[in-house]
């Protein structure tokens, strides 16, 4: 599914460790515009470390994040923002007393000409683009504290989103959710293709990663194991990648 | 869009009219307390004591003056418990400010402006209030930046600016402050009159009126469910009709016959012999609370500066991750925190009269209780200014009622002690009930 020989992302030899355990050692993973690159490993590979150094959340120890071919240097979650990288955590990162219209909008408010958050038109934003994701979704006027779980999760998509992100981070984004709603998010994420979108995701579903995945790169203790193409390589490979951290050896 | 919702038609008839009026349970709840304190302290002084005088204007005024200071100090509190933190030293910060004013305003502005010069009480409050600001940037620094707990950076302040304070002035009271500045305070002449006090209650009637319109086109443009009109007028007759009962309230409140005689002498009216009635209005403190809590609702409620507050109450990662600079937030707030305790300071001083050592001693607890009682959780994330500033209100009548009453000070503390954690026992469970 290339489309360019740009790649969109480059992290290169990222390393990052917390009190002397490398979390990340030494990863290089690419990612090019219409592309879906399946992050893979057991828990604790430090996956979600690694794309927190491109959502600005950590700062790598060492390495360094190319976009578009050029060095950008990612401080804050701010500096991610500006380069139109958008984010769905894995642990959703909602405010939860706040409600669906402020998380989405949080940090980003929509304010009126005299500069007081705009809250009608942000809960209108909300209201149509949840209309998109999940017509079941109702409750706006609540905190999402009191949301289930599959709920929380779409509204944490639906910050990703609706920003029209050039990269989308998704950290295992269809954990909570239910069959109809992961078929919803399944489309979404083709649809996001599409439109040229490069989009790393995190998933556990083997599944799901051959369907949606156009590249896997496997992680194991922190170190890359490699990257394949899916259409290369079977489930088994992909199982065997992680589990005993070995690349297949006809996989080019 | 319709005016009533599915749900609109069912429950009894108190929960439909709540749901249609949109009122917060929590506040009737502290009304309802506030109104069982006020009652119950008249009554008992009315069947057991020398008579009920809680509910006579000259009460409610002193308790509305009394009030002010905590409750200035209480709407900051909002923001720094909601983001996870205390401030201890808001009493200690209070008696420095009211200090270094009060030296200010006695022993150096005069040697160089004149006695009773007009800038005076300008530059002392401006002096206090940046003083205030700076203590709390001080103490926001610490703990953002160098990441001491706040309990143990202002427990510290708590001592540190009371020693600052009794050094800077030698352990004396600075006394008398400048005239001007003591109107900041109340007593009759710090009182807006009774003209005074009807434009400012016809302009907050007005107020009232302008939001729930306002209110109510804001959700016509974007079609959400409008409150049904019989609830919008019940709420502009229930507000406007709080506030015309507080002007009649201040306005029943007549100088006293001395103050009346030298005001008299003085501008040349010769005074019946049943006296002239000239109504206190107001108190300028009382306007003061009033104008810092809009302010502080409107900073909460409709601008990032509020919103990031709630967020980082919330989930600090969360608001992290979301391009919030918490470290900033956490150093504005603590500034913010300053600044108003150095205004309770001018308001505290003037009402005095003076800049005593004991000034603000404990005020830190009625301060947290104040808070607390209205509804803001420690646990961080929920809270409203409307809340603390009732709250301050509960603390202070219950001071006041005891003392009327003839309780003493080792009762009055088992009382507001037993109060502050029934009061978090009850919201608990309030809380339970309503998820
Ligand atoms: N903030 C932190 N402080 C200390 N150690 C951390 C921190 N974040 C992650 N780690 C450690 O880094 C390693 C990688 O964690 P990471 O969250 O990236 O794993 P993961 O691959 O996302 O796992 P999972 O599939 O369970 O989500 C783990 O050993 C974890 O304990
Ligand atoms: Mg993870």
């Amino acid at each position: 599914m290339t489309n360019s020989n740009q790649p969109l992302v480059e992290l290169r030899d990222i390393s990052i460790s917390f009190g002397g355990i490398k979390a990340v050692d030494r990863v290089t993973v690419d990612l090019y515009p219409g592309e879906v690159v399946g992050l893979l490993g057991h828990n604790g590979a430090g996956k979600s470390t690694l794309i927190k150094c491109l959502s600005g959340a950590y700062q790598a120890d060492s390495g360094q994040i190319l976009i578009d071919g050029k060095p950008v240097s990612i401080e804050n979650p701010r500096d991610a923002r500006a380069q139109n990288i958008e984010t769905i955590y894995q642990t959703l990162a909602l405010a939860d007393n706040l409600d669906a219209a402020s998380n989405l909008f949080l940090g980003r408010e929509l304010v009126s000409k005299f500069g007081f958050v705009n809250d009608s038109l942000m809960e209108a934003e909300t209201r149509k683009i949840m209309h998109r994701l999940n017509p079941n979704f109702k409750k706006f006027n609540v905190p999402v504290s009191a949301l289930s779980g599959g709920q929380r999760q779409s509204v944490a998509i639906a910050r990703a989103v609706y920003f029209n992100a050039r990269i989308l981070i998704m950290d295992e984004p269809t954990a909570a959710l239910g069959p109809q709603e992961t078929q919803m998010v399944s489309e979404l994420i083709e649809e996001l293709k599409k439109q040229g979108l490069g989009i790393f995701l995190i998933e556990h579903d083997i599944h799901n990663v051959m369907k949606l995945c156009d590249r896997a790169s496997v992680m194991k203790n922190g170190q890359l194991v490699g990257t394949v193409k899916v259409d290369e390589v079977t489930d088994e490979d992909l199982l065997s990648m992680i589990i005993l951290g070995k690349k297949p050896e006809k996989a080019t | 869009m319709s005016d009533t919702s599915p749900q609109g038609q069912n429950g009894s008839p108190l929960t439909r009219f709540l749901r249609a009026t949109e009122i917060d349970t929590r506040l009737l709840g502290m009304i309802g307390a506030l109104m069982l304190i006020w009652f119950g302290f008249h009554f008992y002084g009315a069947i057991f004591g020398n008579g009920g005088y809680f509910l006579t204007p000259r009460n409610l005024w002193n308790l509305s003056v009394q009030t002010s200071s905590i409750g200035i100090m209480a709407t900051g509190m909002v923001l720094v418990i909601v983001t996870r933190n205390i401030d201890l030293s808001v009493g200690a910060v209070l008696g420095l400010t009211a200090m270094i004013m009060g030296i200010l305003q006695v022993n150096i502005l005069p040697q160089y402006l004149g006695l009773g010069h007009p800038m005076i009480w300008v530059i002392t409050v401006v002096v206090g209030m940046i003083a205030g600001t700076i203590i709390g940037t001080f103490q926001g620094w610490l703990i953002a930046y160098r990441g001491i707990p706040a309990f143990i950076v202002t427990l510290g302040g708590l001592l540190v600016w009371r020693g600052c304070a009794f050094l800077s002035a030698g352990g004396r009271t600075i006394s008398p402050v400048d005239p001007s500045f003591a109107l900041l305070g109340g007593g009759p002449y710090g009182a807006v009159g009774e003209t005074g006090s009807w434009i400012a209650g016809i302009l907050a009637c007005v107020g009232v009126v302008w939001m729930l319109h306002s209110g109510r086109k804001l959700r016509q443009e974007h079609d959400f469910k409008l409150r049904p009109m019989w609830a919008e007028v019940f709420l502009a007759v229930v507000g406007c009709g709080t506030i015309i009962g507080a002007v009649l309230l201040v306005n029943a409140y007549p100088w006293p016959r001395g103050i009346v005689n030298a005001y008299a002498t003085a501008n040349n009216i010769t005074v019946p012999p049943e006296g002239l009635f000239i109504s206190h209005g107001f108190a300028i403190p009382v306007l003061i609370l009033v104008a810092v809590g809009i302010f502080m609702t409107i900073l909460m409620t409709r601008t990032r500066f509020g919103r990031y507050v709630f967020a980082i109450g919330g989930n600090p990662e969360a608001a992290a991750l979301a391009g919030i600079n918490t470290k900033w937030m956490t150093l504005k707030i603590f500034a913010l925190m300053g600044m108003l305790a150095g205004l309770a300071g001018v308001v505290a001083s003037a009402r005095l009269n003076s800049a005593t050592n004991a000034l603000g001693v404990f005020d830190e607890l009625y301060v947290i209780a104040a808070a607390v009682i209205g509804g803001t959780s420690l646990a961080g994330g929920v809270g409203t200014i409307y809340g603390a500033i009732l709250g301050a209100l509960v603390m202070q009548s219950l001071q006041t009622g005891m003392v009327l009453i003839g309780f003493d000070t080792s009762v009055q503390q088992i009382v507001v002690g037993s109060v502050l954690v029934l009061a978090v026992y009850l919201d608990n469970l309030y809380r339970k009930t309503v998820k």
